[in-house]
């Protein structure tokens, strides 16, 4: 499924690619290899190999395998049937619970698992979706979970003591959901741009100020539910929650159009938009972008205003849309599960939506395989890290396989400015060595700097421009403020100008 | 675009110190003076204007000891205006050496953070419910809870001292208290699950280091990952087999504190010196010995060039990879270690998901040290204080909510990242993979 996404753009590339390259390695063979070495394979077997590894696990803390296995030299299908039996029935259930419910007796029952799917997937795509733009901006937004409780809070609030009409009601709580979200997020945005302290501890600091704080609400008259003694909130009124989408049996609300709509807005956002554009440039190489005349600061400021307010819908679609009350635990780990599926997707809207949907199906179907089959859910985790790492390495994935290793060409394209700063920066400078040719200026070497290219255009010229990386050298607690850098800056223009008079 | 910048570089050398004027030359930072401000403000309002009157007594000694040493007593209304006008003292000094252009020293900040902790310290007990605490059993109490969290530190400074991020300690220190407890409970000997502990995190190291040396993948996110594999490993795990055999799996035996005798009876710093398990004297030494170690050897030095710029290092011939993997994998051995405090110490056995985040804050006490393992001694042991004077204060009931208490540490972490640290750096290459080129 995510495979689809991830590939349009390096197969984009790749096209691009061996245009340049020469004319006449057009042969079958090559397409073969293309296919094979690209994104989309590695994707594909990055998924394949942590449902292998998975299986392992499933596997050795078997009862019956490892019963059958104290016997295994005497009779080794009994260990070999368990095995496949255990692992069989956990993915079935797995299956069962996230896409096709083939035992189900009718047919509500067999597309319910797909609806809980979508319904779990909802929130992790929205927050994905503002994770992913952080990490375009080169910020590493760990703080979803602190925005999206923000989120949530607020829109709870909205949502529990106004009486206003249907639609303006659930509109009022969106807008403040994203809101809660934003605050929290530029709060982060804010500090680092001022006083250069780093995002990683701050946003991670401030998720336990938000968990802290939400519990202390949840036990006084703001938030807490009347006559109640633990701490959740009243329900949400009726005007403030998403109307069920498919019917009152499923779970499934408008939340998930929200999604969809959240998912066009980021790749609006990230490849149209003028801000977008500033953002990457920023994410790119800070240096550049603010010699290119782009305020690092508010740059920063805004990305973590957006990143947060897309964490902050999430809690408003979780309040609003499936848990209908607001209590502690609204946040779940969604704050971490949502950087795997912004890496899964690598950082691309459109990857991060298909990403978010195989994430929710792993959520969806654990459940189902626990209760079926014992299996405890927090095998999902490892999936879901197993998963990232190995895409985060495609390297590794490509020698466990023994697939050809891409040329350099197609590694400067495909190579992720997100994970892997340095190697797109390496890959850049031996394609300029092995070309013999020197690279002119970003946005030159395409063939149309036109706005239809700005998806591939920014592939090329992140890999190009981030000699430095997109976090360059972080020392986890502060960086060069802004200010620093400018005055630096400042001093290279003037000592340039002067050189040029001399 | 990498030559251009390069070539810009060179050019702006030369004709610089003709471009600046030497007020140019001085940056000047105003975060510490105005955290300083708001503190002081904070204290006035708080400590001073809002005491209750009341008097705070600290209990130091019980009647058996054998030293015995009369309650400390304060007042809290004398002590907040002392206290305040200390802290608005340091406030104009910190303001005065920013705009002559100087940083505002470590020590001084140190010291501001001390006045803040008493003056907080005297207003909340002096305003709970029962003004009377006992002290020594107060800094005892927050010493166990910042064991684990100085271990994570330590392994915090050694690997991003050497240019590696480690964001894994949280997976570090989860993997080294399961396999503490379960091989602890096995062989029944607290010694095998220490390096039991010791191995795995050992092994999540070894993760983070070919992820982010070999592959040149991002540091934060394997880190992120890690903790995440790990989590979902451990209670995996925990829930298939763990938790059907845990008589047999997850009774780990303890290691017992040695007492030191006389030397133990020493009032406040007699039981957290003397009075300690083999893991809690083991941290004292890995404390003293990485200090020395990073800043006073040769393996130290280059330890620090390798994280300051690797290049350099590589070219007087140190070896910048191997140095990455050693610290990184030395650094996994800590927190494992660390880890292992959980079950073979402080808990009866292992749960779900039991370091929770203790990983991150002592992440947070590597900044807050200044990536020096002093300093990150003792930021563990202001995290360790804050949680402990929470449960503390709970019992004698204030009126501070537990969840702001609770909030505190982080809320100063916030701080001291934004302000307090102000000027210090981290290794100038923690974060960046080297490549040779």
């Amino acid at each position: 499924m995510s495979s689809t996404a991830t590939t349009e753009r390096p197969e984009r590339g790749a096209s691009r690619s061996s245009a340049q390259t020469t004319s006449g390695a057009g042969s079958s063979g090559s397409v073969m290899r293309e296919i094979m070495s690209g994104n989309g394979m590695v994707t594909v077997l990055a998924i394949l190999l942590s449902l292998i590894i998975s299986a392992l696990l499933i596997i050795f803390t078997n009862q019956d395998f490892l019963d059958a296995a104290a016997y295994f030299f005497s009779r080794p299908m009994d260990a070999l049937a368990a095995a496949w039996t255990a692992v069989t029935s956990a993915y079935a259930a797995l299956f069962r619970g996230s896409i096709f419910n083939y035992e189900a007796s009718s047919v509500t029952g067999m597309f319910h698992p797909l609806t809980e799917t979508l319904t779990v997937a909802t929130p992790l795509i929205i927050i994905s979706l503002g994770i992913a733009i952080s990490f375009r901006a080169g910020l590493f937004n760990i703080g979803g979970q602190g925005q999206m409780i923000f989120g949530a809070m607020f829109a709870t609030w909205f949502g529990v003591h106004l009486q206003l009409p249907a639609g303006i009601h659930l509109l009022l709580v969106l807008i403040m959901g994203i809101l809660g979200g934003a605050l929290w997020g530029s709060v982060v945005g804010a500090l680092k741009a001022w006083t250069g302290a780093h995002e990683v501890i701050l946003t991670i600091m401030l998720n336990y100020v938000a968990i802290n704080l939400v519990t202390y609400l949840l036990y006084t008259p703001v938030l807490q539910a009347e006559g109640s003694t633990n701490p959740v909130s009243d329900a949400l009124e009726p005007t403030a929650l998403f109307p069920p989408l498919i019917g009152d049996s499923f779970r499934l609300n408008w939340g998930f159009v929200v999604a969809i709509l959240a998912t066009v807005f980021a790749w609006w956002l990230l490849s149209r938009s003028t801000i977008g554009f500033r953002l990457r440039a920023v994410g790119a190489n800070p240096t550049a972008a603010r010699t290119a005349g782009i305020s690092v600061r508010s740059m920063y400021i805004t990305a973590m205003a957006i990143s947060g307010g897309l964490a902050g819908l999430a809690g408003m679609a979780q309040v609003s849309g499936t848990e209908k009350v607001l209590n502690t635990d609204v946040a779940g780990s969604f704050g971490f599960d949502a950087i795997t599926v912004a890496l899964l997707g690598r950082s691309n809207p459109i990857g991060v939506f298909f990403a978010g949907l195989l994430f929710g199906a792993l959520r969806a179907g654990g459940v189902t395989m626990q209760v079926e089959t014992g299996v405890p859910i927090d095998i999902v985790l490892v999936v879901q890290s197993f998963i990232v790492l190995f895409i985060a390495a495609p390297p590794l994935v490509r020698t466990i396989f023994r697939l050809p290793q891409p040329g350099a060409l197609k590694a400067r394209t495909s190579a992720d400015p997100v994970t892997q700063p340095l190697a797109a920066g390496v890959a850049a400078s031996t394609t300029a060595t092995a070309d013999g040719t020197t690279h002119a200026p970003a946005g030159a070497t395409g063939d149309g700097a036109g706005l239809a290219d700005a998806e591939e255009e920014a592939t090329a010229d992140e890999a190009d421009v981030s000699s430095t990386p997109p976090d360059s050298g972080p020392p986890l607690g502060s960086h060069p403020t802004a200010e620093e850098v400018h005055q630096d800056e400042d001093a290279r223009r003037r000592a340039a100008g002067e050189g040029e008079q001399l | 675009m990498s030559h251009t910048v390069t070539a810009t570089d060179s050019r702006s050398e030369t004709p610089r110190p003709q471009a600046q004027t030497p007020e140019q030359d001085v940056v000047r930072h105003w975060n510490t003076p105005i955290v300083f401000a708001v503190f002081t403000l904070v204290s006035l309002l708080l400590f001073t204007l809002n005491a209750s009157g009341k008097s705070a007594t600290f209990r130091i000694s019980t009647p058996n000891d054998a030293v015995h040493i009369p309650d400390l007593v304060a007042p809290t209304v004398p002590v907040g205006w002392v206290i305040t006008l200390l802290m608005a003292a340091l406030t104009v000094w910190a303001f005065v050496s920013v705009s002559r252009g100087r940083n505002v020293a470590g020590w001084q900040a140190a010291l501001f953070a001390l006045l803040l902790v008493a003056g907080f310290l005297v207003w909340v007990v002096g305003s709970a419910q029962n003004t009377s605490v006992f002290l020594t059993g107060l800094i005892a109490g927050s010493f166990v809870l910042a064991v684990p969290l100085i271990f994570g530190s330590m392994a915090g400074v050694l690997s991003e001292r050497a240019g590696v991020v480690n964001i894994a300690i949280e997976g570090q220190l989860l993997a080294g208290a399961f396999t503490a407890a379960v091989v602890s409970s096995i062989t029944d000997s607290p010694w095998a699950g220490l390096l039991a502990a010791v191995v795995a995190g050992v092994l999540v190291s070894v993760l983070l280091a070919v992820f982010s040396i070999k592959y040149l993948v991002n540091q934060v996110i394997v880190g992120v990952v890690l903790n995440v594999l790990v989590a979902g490993l451990t209670s995996f795990l925990f829930s298939t087999v763990l938790a059907p055999n845990s008589s047999t799996l997850n009774s780990p035996s303890h290691f017992t504190s040695i007492r030191i005798p006389v030397l133990a009876d020493i009032p406040i710093i007699g039981p957290i010196l003397f009075d300690q398990t083999v893991l809690g004297y083991g941290m004292y030494l890995i404390v003293a010995a990485l200090y020395i170690g990073l800043f006073h050897t040769k393996w130290g030095l280059r330890v620090r060039a390798v994280g300051e710029h690797p290049k350099a290092a590589d070219t007087v011939g140190i070896k910048v990879l191997r140095t990455r993997y050693i610290n990184v994998l030395l650094a996994g051995a800590i927190a494992g270690m660390g880890g292992a405090f959980f079950t073979l110490v402080s808990s009866s056995s292992f749960s779900k998901e039991m370091t929770a985040g203790q990983g991150f804050i002592a992440l947070a006490a590597v900044i807050f040290g200044r990536w020096n393992p002093i300093g990150a001694f003792f930021a563990a042991l202001l995290f360790g204080f804050a949680t402990n004077l929470q449960y503390v204060l709970a019992i004698l009931g204030t009126p501070v909510p537990s969840q702001f208490m609770a909030m505190l540490p982080y809320l100063v972490t916030v701080f001291a990242v934004a302000g307090l640290v102000g000027r210090s750096r981290g290794p100038a290459a923690a974060g960046t993979p080297y490549t040779k080129e």
